[in-house]
């Protein structure tokens, strides 16, 4: 009874453990107060992206190095239908040749780059925090292995994407013909609509960008939850009584299960519809209102 | 839930991966996919032609089939017309040199029964002589009646 009640103190309850899985390892080395600080990194979010992105191309170039117009590989012939797949997609969707030398390759990366950052979900939630704060020696170091459950990753992808339906508009329409734009569509050219026509193309970016960033860091973020809501259930095996420490210990087989399978399903789903909506955003730009 | 600088971070990840996979991973990809078109649709044109040449091919020797019959055919027929000429020329020449030979034979054959007849002849003419001689032993002399006696042989 004794070392129960020591470990129930030593222990994190449910509330800390998952509060402490949600938070990022920053520069700071504590949990960044203010909603926005650009005085801070995420050190977990830029090495973990940087390493899945390095991967991926790693993977790719190693196809590439052995790439024969003859009859393919295995690997190949894998890497020959994502990129068909890819291709076809931005054939239908950007209509400019010059623009998709371009946007293609672009496609292809997001998606490859945005299914390698979902699959960190299938790590063990506890594996590489564990190993971490056995590497470092702090029990309580933080580190979060889902670059796309951290907003700023998201949303870093979605704004880049903003910055190229800038830049496309631009190029497309010249910088003149853009401005119009903005100011006399959706609603037509009349001098009284020029306003509510800029807060509307205003609210249409904001919009565009922001759902594209969330929708894929709420995706991850309440995969990642519920893992961590899973684990949970496992815990509790350890300190409950009777039946009800197996039935936990099944509960936590079967539910982890379902929804790691599910989770294959949606890492894969979201990693698409980011890139589709990629090449969508970026297929506006090219056409005028 | 908090945004950063990580966000630029990710912008610039983001950019150079982007970068670097339109530089050396699609370009070789797209070019193996074209080529591979394009030594499809050679494939596919090599084996039409080739099987417009076979075509072309069974065509022709059924051609060269039928033009052999032919010439057999007609060699056979003229082989056969010379050997009945052969034969024919043949049976005629046996005819001319049987004709030849008993025509020799039935020569010889009067020759000899002239020159039997001319000797008998002779026989006889003398027998007379001998006979009359004889019978006129005494009034007669061969060589005053020569005249009389060659005469009488002419007679025989």
């Amino acid at each position: 009874m004794v070392t129960g009640h020591e470990a129930a103190a030593n222990a994190p309850n449910a509330g800390e453990y998952v509060v402490h899985h949600l938070t990022q390892l920053n520069t700071t080395g504590h949990v960044q107060s203010s909603i926005v600080d650009f005085g801070i990194i995420n050190l977990d979010t830029v090495f973990f992206s940087l390493l899945m992105g390095v991967l991926g191309l790693f993977l790719m170039m190693r196809v590439v190095r052995e790439v024969t117009s003859g009859v393919p590989g295995r690997g190949q012939a894998a890497l020959e239908v994502l990129i068909e797949m890819v291709a076809n997609q931005a054939k239908s969707i950007v209509h400019s040749e010059q623009s998709r030398k371009f946007v293609a390759p672009l496609a292809l990366t997001v998606f490859v780059w945005v299914f390698l950052m979902n699959s960190m979900d299938f790590l063990p939630v506890d594996l590489l925090p564990w190993m971490w704060q056995t590497l470092t020696g702090n029990p309580h170091a933080y580190l979060r292995v889902v670059p796309t459950a951290d907003l700023n990753g998201t949303l870093g992808m979605s704004v880049s994407v903003l910055l190229l339906c800038f830049w496309y508009n631009i190029k497309i329409k010249g910088l003149g013909g853009w401005v119009h734009e903005l100011f006399t569509a959706p609603f037509g050219n009349h001098p009284l609509l020029y306003i509510p026509n800029f807060l509307m193309q205003m609210i249409e970016f904001l919009a565009k960008t922001v759902s594209h960033g969330m929708r894929l860091f709420g995706n991850m973020y309440a995969g990642e939850l519920l893992f961590m809501l899973i684990a949970l259930m496992g815990a509790a095996y350890g300190g409950s009584a009777g039946l009800t420490g197996p039935l936990l210990w099944i509960g936590h087989v079967i539910a982890g299960t379902g929804w790691a399978l599910f989770h294959i399903f949606i890492v894969v789903l979201q990693a698409f519809i980011f890139m589709m909506l990629t090449l969508v955003y970026i297929g506006q730009a090219h056409e005028g209102h | 839930m908090n945004l950063n600088a990580t966000l630029v971070a990710q912008i610039v990840v983001f950019f150079i991966l982007a970068w670097f996979t339109m530089k050396f991973v699609w370009p070789p990809i797209m070019k193996a996919l074209d080529e591979r078109a394009t030594k499809i649709a050679d494939g596919l044109a090599a084996a039409e032609r080739g099987k417009q040449s076979l075509d072309l091919a069974s065509k022709r020797s059924a051609e060269t089939l039928r033009e052999g019959k032919e010439k057999v055919a007609e060699v056979l027929a003229q082989a056969e017309k010379r050997a009945l000429h052969i034969i024919e020329a043949a049976t005629v020449q046996a005819r001319l040199e049987a004709d030849k030979v008993v025509a020799g034979a039935k020569a010889e054959i009067e020759q000899e029964a002239a020159r039997v007849r001319e000797s008998l002849r002779e026989r006889v003419a003398e027998l007379a002589v001998a006979g009359a001689e004889k019978i006129l032993r005494r009034e007669v002399d061969a060589k005053v009646h020569a005249d009389m006696l060659a005469s009488i042989k002419q007679d025989l």
